[in-house]
């Protein structure tokens, strides 16, 4: 809920950017070096006419919001973040009709008509229609209608809501993950970079296993090695997470390093020397900060990442276990060769919000990527 | 050059010693392996006694702690050895060799339709950036990124297969068919394996063009804005002679890294897809001893995999001080 705020925010001082998009920043200037985009051009040419009339100083956090909302695609993907959100964390509290686990008791028929013509001695043919009327207590395999919006899966779970819980897991494992990820990397990668020496060759060889382990694998093993722990199903999905971090954080620690050493030979941080700041200092309030941008993008693109292995493991029936919903999970019902060909109510929509999901944090991350980085602009 | 080599490999070496520990002690701490799901049954209905079965656990280096065993596969492995695997009764290494040319056939055939397709895609969406081309196909490739692939396979599967009957859904050959052991009946064979391959090939590489075709327009980008493309249009070259003649071999250089990044790729098998065709290929089988437990088999497959991965890394290392003579090997 509180991304949602955030977000609306965010879309606020955009609109509130694209109606100044008259006034001359500093970012025009500095464009004009570049003189990329068409539209910098335009402005530019507004620029030189009136520089010294409306000379506005805009934060860099406002120019990066500004060239990020000029992307449509990252527009679109913040929309699809956006949706997604609202769907699983207000969805359930706004339709109630159902519950995460709660079967649908209402007993109902299903008809079975077949029929089977031959023909007799005298040659005329003769119809015979079977009718088979069978009750069931529970009712599964409902077609989408009033009661069950997209209809009720095996065990007669209503899938939209189960669609809705499944996206508040997948959501939370991301961010969950990504964040430990960006810990670690912060923090071992911080290390091994502005120490080097053999800080950084231990810390760079844990880093290099790690990063040859085969990621897919060996969350297999690992989630098969939980299961004999005998957790809940909600204490599973923290333990998933756990594991999901140790086999993904390699990478953050990597970039958060090489971020490092490169800022290290900086002037700045000569001149950090120079005060005589303490370490710690340096670190935290010189390196890491201008390390953000490239870890805020890396988050971004991570989550997409991150949302497919936990659907990938919940597929395979190793992710996110029975009651509790999850994207991979009712697809793997595909199995059944029945659900494949007659129940596409119950399999597609899972995988279009896993789409939706990883396809709108790419695109934001494109976004930030493009809007953070002033030489990617090229 | 040579010293650089030498001292890469050195620590190849540390790497995957500290990878296959991981994966080993992981694979021992598995709920159930294959050895004791078996003979426990046994023991239950009197088959076997506990003392045998204590034997048995000797047999396979199940005894003792996992260091010890750690030790000893170790041991083994540096002779050459990986063990028998449990699910297959056969050598580790003759189920790799045996079932690797399956995932390698499909991943070759998908990885030249890859970048036959995405290179002239990341070109043209380069050449034309902003265009409605350029978006989509960037919005196309990152839909083909974004779909698991268990999901687009189930959709392609109830389409052409089910709906369609246009292919078969799983599989490699079809079942219930001998061929003649003449020239005429393993070209049948053949068609057939390349028939049963269509819809996992197409999977495969329309999934993953993506990563390909960005890399291509983002080094294309780049490689348009250097100097040497300005002078070339300045000498009055036609636009056609600038981006095929001196714009696009250059923005082959990156690439050139990438395709020993494939090398993993290549031969360790593609677990997903080949579950959900039901391929006999590496990953599969890897997927399936996985299941029940199969620790030597589990063990060889996973240290292939991190062999090929830490090649591949070096190559692409290599390759990249080749073709790029600005960068220098060392420290």
């Amino acid at each position: 809920m509180n991304e949602g705020q955030e977000l609306d925010e965010k879309l606020h001082t955009a609109a509130e950017e694209n109606a100044e998009t008259q006034t001359v920043t500093k970012e025009a200037t500095a464009a004009a070096e570049n003189s990329k985009a068409e539209e910098t051009a335009e402005e530019n040419s507004k620029a030189e006419g009136e520089e010294e009339a409306t000379y506005k100083e805009m934060s860099p956090f406002r120019l990066v919001l500004r060239r990020f909302f000029r992307s449509k695609l990252s527009i679109v993907g913040l929309v699809m973040i956006a949706f997604l959100f609202l769907f699983s964390f207000f969805g359930p509290v706004v339709y109630r009709a159902w519950g995460e686990s709660e079967l649908d008791m209402t007993p109902s028929v299903d008809t079975v008509q077949e029929s089977y013509s031959y023909k007799d001695e005298n040659g005329e043919e003769i119809t015979v229609v079977e009718v088979l009327e069978h009750e069931k207590t529970i009712n599964t395999y409902a077609n989408p209608s009033k009661d069950h919006i997209l209809g009720t899966d095996d065990k007669g779970m209503d899938v939209f809501v189960r669609l809705m819980y499944g996206g508040r897991i997948s959501l939370m494992i991301g961010f969950i993950v990504v964040i430990l990820d960006t810990i670690i990397g912060i923090v071992l990668g911080g290390l091994a970079g502005y120490f080097g020496g053999w800080v950084d060759q231990v810390i760079m060889r844990i880093v290099d296993i790690f990063s040859c382990i085969p990621t897919l694998p060996i969350l297999l093993i690992a989630s098969s090695v939980i299961d004999s722990w005998e957790l809940t199903a909600d204490q599973r999905i923290y333990v998933l997470m756990v594991i999901i971090t140790i086999f993904s954080w390699s990478s953050t620690a990597r970039m958060v390093r090489g971020q490092i050493l490169s800022l290290r030979e900086q002037e700045y941080i000569t001149a950090t020397e120079v005060m005589g700041l303490p370490t710690w200092r340096k670190i935290f309030k010189h390196l890491i900060p201008n390390v953000m941008p490239q870890l805020i993008v890396s988050m971004t693109l991570g989550l997409g990442g991150v949302i497919l292995y936990e659907s990938t493991l919940s597929y395979l029936g190793l992710g996110v276990q029975f009651p509790k919903a999850a994207w991979g999970s009712m697809i793997a019902l595909v199995n059944d060769p029945m659900i494949l060909q007659y129940h596409p109510n119950v399999w597609l929509p899972a995988g279009f919000l896993i789409v939706i999901a990883v396809l709108g944090f790419n695109f934001v991350g494109d976004g930030l990527r493009d809007a953070m980085d002033p030489k990617a602009r090229k | 050059m040579v010293k650089y080599i030498l001292k890469r490999l050195g620590i190849s070496i540390v790497i995957l010693l500290g990878v296959s520990l991981i994966i080993y002690t992981l694979v021992r701490l598995m709920p159930m392996n294959y050895i004791e799901t078996t003979y426990r049954e046994k023991i239950s209905i009197g088959e076997i006694s506990e003392e045998d079965y204590q034997n048995l656990l000797k047999l396979y280096g199940l005894d003792g702690s996992i260091v010890a065993g750690y030790f000893r596969w170790l041991g083994n492995m540096i002779k050459g050895d990986l063990g028998n695997s449990f699910k297959y009764r056969v050598p580790v290494t003759q189920v790799i060799s045996e079932h690797m040319w399956v995932s390698f056939g499909i991943a070759l055939v998908a990885t030249i339709l890859q970048f036959l397709i995405a290179i002239p895609l990341g070109i043209s969406s380069a050449t034309h950036q902003y265009s409605a081309r350029d978006y989509t196909v960037t919005v196309f490739t990152m839909i083909g990124l974004s779909l698991p692939t268990y999901f687009f396979g189930a959709i392609v599967i109830k389409v052409f297969a089910v709906d369609l009957g246009w292919f078969d859904p799983s599989g490699l050959v079809d079942t219930g068919v001998t061929y003649a052991n003449t020239f005429a009946g393993q070209m049948q064979k053949f068609g057939d394996i390349i028939y049963h391959m269509i819809l996992p090939i197409t999977v495969t590489v329309l999934l993953s063009l993506g990563g390909l075709m960005r890399y291509t327009r983002t080094n294309t980008l780049e490689v348009l804005n250097a100097d040497y493309i300005r002078t070339a249009r300045a000498k009055g070259l036609s636009e056609k002679t600038v981006i095929y003649k001196h714009a696009f071999r250059n923005t082959l250089i990156p690439l050139a890294t990438l395709l020993a990044g494939i090398i993993p790729g290549l031969f360790g098998g593609m677990m997903i897809t080949e579950q959900v065709f039901d391929i006999p290929g590496i990953g599969n089988m890897a997927y399936q001893a996985l299941l029940v437990g199969d620790i030597p088999f589990v063990m060889g497959y996973n240290m292939f995999l991190a062999i090929l991965t830490v090649i591949g890394t070096l190559l692409s290392d290599l390759m990249y001080a080749v073709v790029d003579p600005r960068v220098k090997l060392g420290k």
